[in-house]
């Protein structure tokens, strides 16, 4: 069966009225919290999983999934209107888009970043769904070595290739492989670093960590920069849709920022923020108003929103493929599929189609409930942009010590929550990424494990990893993305990286 | 700018130096743990131990970038900081860390809704924390009872549902 027959298989999966719901659920969430400064969608899905755990599967991840994709729709709005971009993944639209708003075209252009998200995420859903069956086919071939390769590759790139700096990149990622070592080695049943302490057998709760290191390092960090004028929310004036000349200008943007995007994100190769750097500079160059960058352009906004969403299609490639995350939301959503037990990978293909491929088809219809969602609802998710600060860091605390709450109720945990969440504010205060240690902290010990496989197989011989033409490639290329940045960046050439920095989301 | 000028700018970083010692004790205690570690290699050569010892290296490495760094003190500049508000809100983390089992879900968590709303700048602790007590019973009802979320109850929780 080709990936077309599992797709229209997948959308009777996900037409079914429970997963529909799931779905609008996910996708009202994600657009809120996407809306909202300080939350995000890794955020989310970390507080959600304990929630979902005596909730179906296939529908929680469809709701994750939601959750992922609202985000990157919400995230716009907020750049539009506020020039306070919601999720790292807006920061360029709001280049362009406020510049619009400002002069009165707010409406056309947050019509213009929903109609690319959709289309974007449209076409890249579609890229994902018949993609996948090669990668699988590809990755069944993958051994212990050709696993532990990728995940170097994944490192390096999360954590030293992007951001302005590879020395505060790799301390981010070695923070989390070394919290990672806490607990119970997977292979010989010792416990390491937990001093006699049993609560930390069970090693450190990739959910405490992501909320502690997103919503209470977040929360402190906006404290501690104290009060300041609220900002101002641009109200919008006139109509949303967009004129003959607005679809002209847009939809080759779209079409080049979902080209841009989808790769990116495919590829082990950070989050979704550099896609719309790239997008945003690509449209700089085509267009034919070069007068109006800068003023309020509409391809700034269409090219970059259309390649947020791509790319955050594209994530789910090595996600669902190899099971192999490339960004924090990624990370904590592999956390989600193995609280079901489920490991994602191509033996998931084989077997639990029904769920990959529902997943799958569900995103077709999220993306399209998000469309309505966007566009004639507006002035609902403007109006949540006037919450006070007070009462929105008040509430995101409160369900922020929820989830650990619900996860484990001991007092130990909310003394991590505390102890990771001033770890995650020093970190922010001294310019730290923080997803490389969520990463560190998920894929550390699956590279562990893999490593140690791959050498009991060639009896300790370390040279077994370079001898598989694939593996030698990726940690070839890994080597490169770690070695290039380092030398652009002494020879004073690291600005274009710095603004690629890959943030949270 | 004269040599004078660069050199006042560019003093050793202090706080930064503090975070290449922490790392150092990170790393330090990764190598201290993986020595009492029985490393059972087997085939591979690589046991339980090699692991934490190759990260506590990377780590002691990274302290002593870090330590380099600092000293020519080339961290980026720093917001100025308020101590009050980040109080406020860790307080607040602490008074429900504190009473979680003792008060309940409620009224710990709403304590932490009144205080973190105080960092944040609104001073009227009664009537947030009223707020938060409402909120925060209105939420373990959902998610406790709804959910089946296991949230501790307090004495105000029994109230209203005897069996918790």
């Amino acid at each position: 069966m080709g990936a077309f027959e599992f797709l229209i298989q997948g959308l009777g999966t996900a037409l079914q009225p429970a997963m529909l719901l799931y779905a609008l659920i996910g996708v009202t969430l994600g657009t809120a919290v996407g809306v909202l400064p300080g939350i995000g969608p890794a955020l989310t899905v970390a507080l959600l999983l304990p929630v979902t755990y005596h909730l179906d599967p296939a529908g929680s991840l469809i709701m994750f999934c939601g959750i992922y994709y609202g985000g990157m729709y919400g995230g716009s709005t907020t750049s539009i209107l506020l020039n306070t971009p919601g999720e790292s993944s807006s920061i360029i639209t709001a280049l362009e888009g406020n510049k619009m708003a400002r002069a009165g075209r707010g409406g056309p252009a947050l019509a213009t970043a929903a109609i690319g998200s959709f289309i974007a995420g449209l076409i890249a859903t579609l890229f994902l769904a018949f993609l996948a069956p090669w990668i699988v086919k590809a990755a069944l071939a993958f051994g212990p070595r050709e696993y532990f390769a990728l995940m170097v590759l994944a490192f390096v790139t999360v954590s030293s290739a992007f951001g302005d700096s590879t020395l505060r990149g790799l301390t981010s990622l070695f923070i989390g492989l070394g919290l990672a070592c806490v607990g119970i080695d997977q292979l010989t049943g010792q416990a390491r670093m937990a001093f006699g302490v049993p609560e930390l057998l069970d090693g450190v709760e990739v959910t405490t960590l992501a909320v502690a290191m997103f919503a209470v390092g977040e929360a402190l960090a906006i404290a501690g920069l104290g009060s300041r004028a609220a900002d101002e929310v641009i109200p919008v004036k006139g109509s949303v849709w967009m004129t003959a000349k607005d679809w002209s200008r847009s939809w080759k943007p779209w079409l080049r920022g979902t080209a841009i995007g989808f790769p990116i994100g495919a590829m082990p190769a950070g989050g979704a923020e550099i896609g719309t750097f790239l997008s945003y500079a690509t449209e700089k160059r085509l267009t034919k108003h070069p007068e109006e960058f800068g003023k309020g352009a509409i391809e700034g906004v269409a090219g970059p929103e259309a390649a947020n969403n791509a790319s955050a299609a594209g994530t789910l490639v090595p996600l669902l493929t190899l099971g192999l995350p490339t960004s924090a939301t990624a990370a904590i959503m592999l956390a989600g599929f193995q609280q079901f037990g489920l490991q994602p990978g191509p033996l998931l293909f084989a077997t639990n189609p029904t769920l990959v491929w529902g997943l799958i088809a569900s995103l077709l219809i999220a993306n399209a409930m998000l469309l309505i969602l966007n566009l004639p609802l507006i002035g609902l998710w403007v109006r949540l942009l006037t919450i006070p600060r007070h009462w929105l860091y008040a509430g995101i605390l409160l369900f922020a010590t929820l989830g650990t709450i619900g996860a484990n109720p001991s007092t130990f945990e909310l003394g991590m929550l505390l102890g990771f969440g001033l770890l995650g504010y020093v970190m922010r205060l001294f310019g730290y990424p923080i997803a490389p240690v969520v990463v560190g902290l998920i894929l550390g010990p699956m590279a562990e494990q893999q490593l140690r496989r791959a050498l009991s197989i060639s009896q300790g011989d370390w040279m077994t990893l370079v001898q598989s033409p694939i593996a030698a490639i990726l940690l070839g290329i890994a080597a490169l993305a770690f070695i290039v940045p380092l030398i652009l960046r002494q020879s004073g050439k690291g600005e274009v990286l710095s603004q690629l920095a890959g943030d949270e989301d | 700018m004269s040599q004078a000028d660069q050199n006042n700018q560019r003093r050793a970083d202090r706080a930064a130096l503090v975070i290449a010692l922490g790392l150092a004790l990170f790393g330090a205690v990764l190598l201290w743990d993986s020595a009492r570690l029985a490393d059972l290699g087997g085939y591979s050569g690589v046991g339980p131990a090699s692991m934490p010892r190759i990260i506590g290296l990377a780590l002691l490495g990274l302290a002593i970038w870090t330590a380099a760094e600092a000293w020519r003190g080339d961290f980026p500049e720093r917001p100025e900081q308020h101590a009050g508000p980040v109080l406020w809100v860790v307080g607040g983390l602490v008074a429900q860390l504190l009473l979680l089992n003792v008060a309940g879900f409620s009224i710990a968590t709403g304590l932490l809704f009144g205080l973190t709303a105080r960092g944040f700048g609104k001073r009227n602790l009664a009537l947030t924390v009223g707020i938060g007590i409402v909120l925060s019973f209105f939420v373990w009802a959902v998610f406790s009872q709804l959910l089946s979320l296991h949230l501790p109850a307090g004495p105000l929780e029994r109230v209203f549902f005897p069996k918790g």
